[in-house]
Order: structure tokens, then sequence, then C-alpha cells
């Protein structure tokens, strides 16, 4: 499995290496749907620029990175085009292991429930073959290497693909199961945008099944696993907040990262649901739907890891889709990443019902947005109701998405208890039917 | 959501599109034309109103006086370019300086890609004269623009004339709020293209030209003035843009509104209004009407001077005047009185003109039809697109069942046809400029194109490949032809609609089943060369000068280079748009058809 890893990693190299050359680079650079005011390299440059005459990069209104990135561009910035096809690299290798992984643990535990005769008869057809799934590893690499989105975020130098590696690195230590590494690379992911401090939930979930410590409230032992999780996760983050204010000398960084961040001050459009919304609103009301909008991002944790607390992998895909969608700067970067995970639930496609409609959706949005966006600002004829519907359009077929392979997936357990073909009480057939 | 969550409704509406799938397509098609038929059908437009405040309840007296002394200027023009030979830069610059303004001078050169037939220039270079009102009543930082084209012969020395005349009455005038540019553009487009490129400080296209010396506020909008003869019977109003770009619909309103306050006959595509749209000819003529607009804004060219202004966000139009043989007669006065009026509206602005609609199509004058009337048209005609990639969905996904071996056909399968295309769209796009450099006469397009489809037919039917591949191919060409389409429509809508009226019937009949002959036939003739071929014989009709078939064979080519031309100069994206994705798009479905 080596050769055709290496073989992808070449093309995907290739590839990028080829568009940076290009005129194209410039372009793909200033798309608002490719760079956030965050993760912009342009704004990257400009702290740098400060920090070079000693002053404080967060002293303008422009540089909203995290101070371990400007000082790790102060040392690479002649070799940023490399750093970031290396972040790019590192994500599919990463994730290309904590699937192999990932399938290895999943087979082992069919053959466990097989050999206790734990399935119905009748649902022999959804046992997956080790044959069917020895490519997958490879696809989730290329899934996340050759998607158009992630040759863009990257070929755009935005910062969103090196937090798209420190969250695949911390997918690869949790399902490798090291406690430590884990927390070290979620406190990180959290440190640079916040959000994924919600992947703690199913890497909780994921570490306790592998350890057999049951999800029970009432032991001892879930208890000190989570105070022991939450300490080293606790600990690595005041280690790394305290080592950006001594790198810095000062708290600067706080309010302009991750006030940015929760207060949304920047209404750029982009692909998300703030900026029209909160351009739109009276400043009156622009506190509470600020809350209304974050707690949207992190409310689902608690619903889907009550629902999916045995399948916490599916959790971590879940909730990188939702950040995705629900974040306050998303870019194409973030979709690339949850979009990564779409091979390894291809079992799940039989019961798939929309794929169609979302795929054609997802399809058309991504052709409309430049075109809009073209009509809206240059030519001057549409305005940004064009643009936002779109936006809408894009974030309401991603949900549907989403929610189909959540369906699929709750569908495919049920028929794993009840067996496939499903009798009423009368004996005719039924239907599974969602309300 | 009920429709997308309860199974047994899904799949009734499911297998109810698949069964009925060809007759609903059907009658999407004729719902689709018969739409778009009925647009020009007076009870189902908008009358045109103004939507401005600014431009809309303020009065103005228009008193332009000197018609009869523009025109003497006019001839002073003539001789003076007469002797010159081309721009009397010279005279131009004493005159408007004698006028009171402030006059600069701006020269630029441009070597075109290959001789341009039509005019007959191919190493162009010029010098555009320019002439800053200065607006009294308000700080600089609004402009208004009156251009008039230096043509070659005869052409356009009245439109001159008028302009220095306006100019000198401006000058006299104390309620200007806005700088008013008078500006006179050798080498037409080419010379506004240098001119605005030189005011907006871009330079897109590689033009050479020397940077301006006086600037005025930021341009609001702009006219652009042709006229040929002293007197004249009508003005038309020329609105096409490039990329079929329009202006703001209030700008068309504003010279509707004077002509008929004023009393001048006013014409859109040379056609006069009829108020009998109840009787078949009435209709006919507004059918014509907007025919000619379709026609006119899916060439993607500018169809006046004004065109490229649009670009930059600016409102513009041209004003043509023309002299036939009717009755009525409108002399200079008249029409600086009109153009005096326009301008006090327009010097009376807040803000851009951005009230009324930008996307309109229109059957007359004082009728449009607007975006949310006409693409319901163009949607039913992408609908059948969608209709066949369901239809294909559902057969692609049912039979994995049945037979298992060889069902998933591999992604080198699907990839070639896409590559090889998309390859020979990229040839298309390059070589005609390539050749042209070695060879003078006319690229041999035809002849190229018919090797192409040979080797492909050739090679598809050497190639085996699977019953799942073409459907899966043509999944994937109808879907990547409704977004194309889709979008071009978005952008310009009437090239879009007429591509899809040619395109979509291709796409949802053609299978490896039908008769191979036949079809190829009927793919060849709804190719996109020959929608062009057709477009060109259908747009001579429709201005009432059919042609034989030997000219307009001559015509066709010299339209292919026309827009090459104006892609190279202007960027118009309509040229690149039919070789880099319609082309390969259309090959796609070739491909399908020579499936084995």
């Amino acid at each position: 499995m080596a050769a055709p890893l290496t073989l992808l990693l070449l093309v995907a190299v290739t590839v990028r290496a080829a568009l940076f050359r290009s005129s194209l680079s410039e372009l793909i650079s200033e798309r608002v749907e490719v760079v956030s005011p965050l993760t912009a390299w342009k704004r990257v440059i400009e702290g740098l620029a400060l920090l070079d005459l000693g002053v404080s990069p967060y002293s303008g209104d422009v540089f909203h990175e995290t101070p371990l990135t400007i000082y790790l561009f102060h040392f690479l910035v002649d070799y940023a085009e490399v750093t970031f096809m290396l972040a790019d690299v590192i994500t599919a290798v990463a994730l290309y292991m904590a699937v192999k992984d990932y399938n290895k643990q999943v087979f082992r535990k069919q053959k466990f429930a097989l050999e206790a005769d734990r399935y119905p008869l009748d649902c022999l057809e959804l046992i997956r073959s080790p044959k069917e799934m020895y490519y997958i590893p490879l696809k989730v690499a290329m899934f996340y290497l050759l998607n158009p989105f992630t040759i863009l975020s990257c070929v755009a130098k935005s910062t969103c693909g090196l937090n798209n590696a420190i969250i695949a690195l911390f997918i690869l230590s949790t399902i490798k199961g090291n406690v430590l590494l884990s927390a070290i690379f979620l406190s990180l992911a959290t440190y640079q945008s916040i959000y994924p401090l919600t992947l703690c939930a199913p890497a909780l979930l994921y570490l306790m099944q592998r350890q057999y410590i049951p999800v029970n409230f009432r032991r001892a032992s879930f208890w000190w696993f989570i105070v022991q999780y939450a300490f080293m996760y606790l600990g690595s983050l005041f280690v790394i907040i305290c080592l950006s204010f001594f790198l810095l000398g000062s708290w600067d960084y706080l309010p302009s990262v991750y006030g940015f961040i929760l207060s949304v001050p920047d209404l750029t459009p982009n692909i998300g649901l703030f900026w029209y919304f909160f351009a739109e609103m009276f400043e009156h009301f622009r506190l509470f739907f600020l809350c209304v909008f974050q707690i949207n991002v992190f409310f689902y944790t608690i619903p889907l890891s009550i629902k999916l607390k045995e399948h916490p992998v599916f959790l971590i895909f879940m909730q990188l889709a939702v950040i995705s969608i629900f974040k306050s700067y998303p870019t194409v970067g973030d979709i690339s990443l949850y979009m990564a995970f779409l091979p390894v639930w291809s079992h799940l496609h039989r019961f798939l019902r929309n794929i169609f409609l979302v795929s054609c959706v997802l399809l058309a949005c991504s052709a409309l947005f430049p075109v809009l966006w073209h009509l809206w600002i240059y030519a001057g004829s549409a305005n940004s109701n064009f643009y936002y519907a779109i936006t809408l359009l894009f974030n309401v077929a991603q949900i549907l998405l989403v929610s189909d392979y959540f369906y699929a997936f709750l569908r495919r357990e049920h028929h794993l208890t009840y067996g496939l073909y499903l009798k009423r009480k009368d004996g005719s057939e039924a239907t599974l039917v969602l309300k | 959501m009920g429709l997308l969550s309860d199974p047994n409704r899904r799949r009734a509406l499911i297998s109810l599109l698949t069964r009925l799938n060809t007759p609903i397509c059907i009658v999407c098609y004729m719902a689709g034309v018969a739409w778009f038929m009925g647009l020009a059908f007076e009870p189902f437009t908008l009358r045109t109103y103004m939507s401005e405040n600014a431009m809309g309840s303020t009065m103005v007296e228009e008193r332009f006086p000197a018609g009869e002394r523009a025109l003497a200027t006019g001839r002073e023009f003539s001789a003076h370019k007469k002797r010159t030979g081309g721009m009397p830069v010279e005279w131009l610059m004493k005159t408007m300086q004698a006028k009171g303004l402030e006059v600069f001078t701006q020269r630029f050169s441009r070597t075109l890609p290959f001789p341009d037939e039509n005019k007959e220039r191919y190493m162009v270079r010029g010098t555009n004269v320019y002439g800053i009102l200065r607006a009294p009543r308000a700080p600089r930082t609004e402009a208004l623009v009156l251009s008039a084209p230096c043509s070659p012969g005869d052409n356009n020395n009245q439109a001159v004339g008028l302009l220095l005349g306006l100019a000198e009455y401006f000058r006299n005038q104390i309620y200007w709020a806005k700088d008013i540019i008078f500006l006179v553009n050798e080498h037409d487009l080419i010379g506004m293209q240098a001119w605005l490129e030189g005011y907006h400080h871009t330079n897109t296209t590689g033009m050479d030209w020397s940077p301006l010396q006086g600037r005025g506020g930021s341009i609001q909008a702009a006219l652009s003035l042709e006229l040929s003869s002293d007197i004249i019977t009508s003005l038309d109003l020329v609105l096409e843009g490039l990329n079929g770009q329009l202006p703001n619909l209030d700008l068309a309103n504003l010279f509707y509104a004077f002509c008929q306050k004023i009393g001048v006959l006013c014409t859109i595509q040379g056609k006069l209004q009829r108020n009998d749209w109840d009787s078949v000819s009435g209709y006919s003529h507004a059918v014509q009407t907007m025919m000619l607009m379709v026609m006119k804004q899916a060439s993607g060219r500018p169809w006046g001077d004004h065109g490229l202004f649009l670009r930059y966000h600016i409102e513009a139009a041209t004003i043509k005047g023309v002299n036939s043989f009717r009755q009525y007669k409108t002399d200079a006065t008249t029409i600086g009185r009109l153009l005096e009026g326009m301008y006090r509206k327009l010097n009376n602005l807040l803000e851009r003109l951005h009230q009324s609609y930008f996307f309109y199509l229109m059957p007359s004058l004082s009728h449009f039809v607007s975006i949310g009337y006409y693409m319901p048209a163009f949607g039913l005609l992408a609908v059948i697109l969608l209709l066949r990639a369901l239809d294909l969905w559902v057969q692609l996904s049912t039979p994995p069942q049945r037979t298992e071996d060889g069902s998933s056909p591999g992604v080198l399968s699907l990839l070639t046809p896409l590559v090889i295309s998309h390859l020979t769209g990229v040839a298309l796009y390059m070589l005609p400029i390539r050749f042209q450099e070695m060879a003078v006469e006319h690229f041999p397009v035809s002849e190229t194109e018919a090797v192409v489809l040979t080797a492909i037919a050739v090679y598809t039917l050497l190639s085996p490949g699977t019953e799942q591949g073409w459907r899966v191919l043509k999944l994937v060409a109808v879907l990547y032809l409704a977004v194309l389409l889709g979008c071009t429509a978005l952008i310009n809508f009437s090239l879009g609609f007429i591509l899809a009226l040619t395109l979509v019937p291709v796409a949802a009949f053609v299978t490896p089943h039908v008769p191979k002959v036949l079809s190829a036939f009927i793919l060849v003739i709804l190719s996109p060369a020959c929608t062009l071929l057709f477009s060109v014989f259908f747009f001579q009709e429709l201005q009432e000068m059919p042609i034989s078939f030997q000219d307009g064979w001559l015509l066709f080519l010299s339209v292919i280079s026309q827009g090459i031309l104006d892609h190279s100069l202007y960027g118009s994206l309509v040229y690149p748009l039919i070789t880099l994705l319609v082309y390969p798009c259309w090959l796609l479905f070739w491909n399908i058809l020579f499936w084995n």
C-alpha cells in the first residue's frame, strides 16, 4: 500500500507546485471562498512585517493569526509553499494511518460479533468484507489531497491547511490510543481556532471505549479518566498560551484572535452563514444573535454524543462537519477535511437517500460562487442577495449531506440489531420512516 | 421535507419521473420555447418606469440653441480631418481650449493578433482628445462622460460638432455638480479601451498607452454619440455591451422619457414601437425586436462605443442618429436639447444608477421583461438536463445487484474522454491565432474539426466500453452541461438560452443505441459552430437584410475572427467559453454516440 500512497502524494505535490508557479495562484488567494480574514496569507505577511518592525502584529486590525503561527512563519516564510504542501501531506498521511487503524478495529469488532452470533441472519449483506475495506485508507488520502477545495486552499496558502493538519494528527493519536498526544493536539487545535474544542467529546468516548471504561456517570473510573484527560488538555493549553505570551510579551493576541472569532466583527462575505445575517441586523440585537449563532456550533455536541456514544469516530466526522458549516469564518478548506471521511462511510451508500440531489447542489453551488461574485462585485448587476442565496443553498446541501449520512448510519445500526427485512406485526413488509 | 424523508412518496415520485421521463422532457422543451416566445407579448411585459428618484420628479428646461453652429463646427472638423488624414489633434485641442475646457490628449498603440479585415487595421496608433468641464457647484468627485468617435471617412463629423457645441453651451451654465468630460476617441473601441484603462489605472489587455494628464471624479454615467447627417429621422438606442452586459434600465428610461417629451422618434434595435400589439404583425414586430436584442447580447461584443464603460460599473449607452426616408425630421438643435436634458437629469444623481433593473430584455422601448420573467424559460430547458441525470442515476443505482461483474467502470475510462475533449478545446482555443501567424489566409477550422471528430469516433469505436460506462459518462456530461449553461445564463442570459436551445436536445437523446449516422448528422447540425452559422443567417433575416449562402459563409468566418479579436482586444469571454468549455462538452456527447 505504500507505493500507491507515494504515487498519490507525488501527484498531489506536482499539481500544487504547478499551480503555485502559474498565474492562477494570485487569483485564487484573493477568493473569499478560499481565504477568510483569519486564514489569509496576505494578512500573515502583514503581521510578519509588523513583527519585524518591532510593533505588535495585533496592533492593527489586520492580523488575526495565533502567535505560534506567526513565529512559525517567521522562520519559514521563505519556504511557505513547501510548508503548506507539507501540511497537506501530513494531513493526508495522518488520515490514512488513522483510517487504516480504525478499519482494523471495525473489522475485529465485526468478527467478534459474528462469532458471538449477535447479528440477525438476514444481515449478512451488511457485513463488510476486508476486500472492500482494503482501499478505503487510500481513498481517504485521495479525497483529501485531490479534492479541488484542498488544492485551492493550499495554493492560496490559507493557514486553514495547518489547522487541518493539527486536527488530523489529533485524530491519528486518538485512534492510536495515545491519550497524552491526543490531549496535546486537541489543545493545539483549540488554540488555533477554538471550535475543535467540541472534538473532546468523541475523543473521550473513543479513548474510554478503547480502555474498556464504561460510560457511566456513577462510576469513579469514568470521572477519573475525564479528570486525567482534562488535566492533560488544560495543562497543555495553559503551556501554549503562556508560551505565546512570553513570545509576544503581551496579551494582545487574546482579543485579537479569539475575540475576533467569537464576536465576528469582520463581515467580509464568505461561504458561511454569519456575514449576511449580521450585516443586515440592527446593532441592538447583535449580541443576542451572536450568542445564538455561536452556541449553535457547540450545542450539537450533546445530542450527538448521546446518540453516537458507541461510534466515536463517526461522531468526529459529524462534529467536523458541524464545525465547518456553522463556524464564523468557514472556508472551503474546512469542508475538505470532513469530506475526506466520506469514503470511510462508503458502506452506508445503500441507505443514503438524497445523495444525488445533494451532490448536484454542491456541484452547482461551487460553480456559481465565482459567477455570482463576478456579477455582484465586478459587473455590479447582481447584489449581495444573489451571493447569499447561493451560500445558503450550499450550506443547506451540506446539512442535508451530513444528516443523510447520520440517518444512514443509524439505520444500518438498526438493521444490524433487528434484521434487514423488517416485518410489521401483521407480517407485511415494513418501511422505516424518519419523522 | 416530507417528500424527501417519506420513502413511499419518494419512490412514487421517482418512478413517475423515470417512467414519464421522455414525455416530461418534451413538454418542458416546448414549454420553455413557448414561454420565451410569450415574453414578447405585450400584456405579459411590464411598462418601463423611472425608478430613480433624483431623475424622476425633478423638472429641467432645455434651452440649447446652437444646433446650426454645431453643424458648422462639424464641417470644420471634417475639413481638418481630411487634411490631416486622421484625428485633427491640434485643431481639436485649440477648439476645446477656446470653449473653456481643460484639454488633454492620450496616445495609444496596439498591434492586433492578426489583421482585422472588416475594419482593415493591424497596427493601430492613435490619439484620444478629451476636455474636462470642471463642476462649478460641487467638489469634483464625480463625472459624466459624453463621447463621440472620430471615425474614418465622412462619418460622425456631426457628432463631434454637436459635442463641441454642447461643450460651449454647458460651459456657460452654472448648475453642474459633476465634471463633464467631452471625449473624442480615435479607432472607436480600441481608443475607448485605452482611455478607460488610463482613467482607471488598469491594464488588462496589454495595450500601450500614455498615462492621462488630467482626470475628473469617478464616472457616473456615459453616453456615446453617433451622428452622420445634418438632419435625422429617428434616434436609436444601443444598450448591449461587452459580454452581454446591459446598463441600468433607468438610462434607457431616461432616453425614452426625453424622446417623448421633446418629440423625437426613438427606436431600439432600429425598430420603431408599434401600438397594435394584439395583431399578428404587431406581435411579430415585438418578437423581432426582442430576438435582435437576444442575438446581439449573445454575441457578447460591444455594439457601440459605450460597451466598455460597463466593465467599470459605469452606466452607458450609445445614441445613434438614423437618417432614413421617413417624413419626420429632427434637426441638430433638438438633439442637442435632448442631450442637454439627459445630462441635467444625470447631473442631479445623488448615487450611481442602481434602482432599476440590470437584467432585462426589451421587446420595445416602452416595455421590458425582467429576469424573473425570462429565467423560467431557461429553467424549463435546464430541468430537462436534471431529469435526464436523475433517470441515469436511477438506472445506474438499480442494476448492480443483478450483474456484479464489470459493473463499476474504471475511473480511467471516464477520465480519458474528459481529458481528450478538453485538450481538443484547448487546441481549438490556441490554434487559430498560431495558425494566423503562419498563414495569412483563413484558418482551416472546419477541416481541423472534421479530423478531430473522425479521430474521436474511431478511437471510441476501437476501445471497448461497458454499458455502465457510457451511462456514467453521460451523467457527468449532462451535469457538466447543466452547470455550464446555468452559469452562462446568469452572466449572459441570451447566450445561455441559445446554447441551451440547441445543446439540450442533444444531451437528452444521445445514447450509443440510436441510429449512428442520422444522430451524428443531428449532432453536427446542433453543434456550437452550426448554431453560430444559423444565428448569422437568422440575424440577417431579422434585420431584413437576407443574404445568400456564400455571403453568409463569409460572414460566418468573419464573425469568428471578430470573436477572437474581441477576446484578445477587450477580453470578451464568449470565444474562450465556447472553445474551452462548451465545445468539449459537446464532444463528450459525440463520444457517447460512438461508444462501443
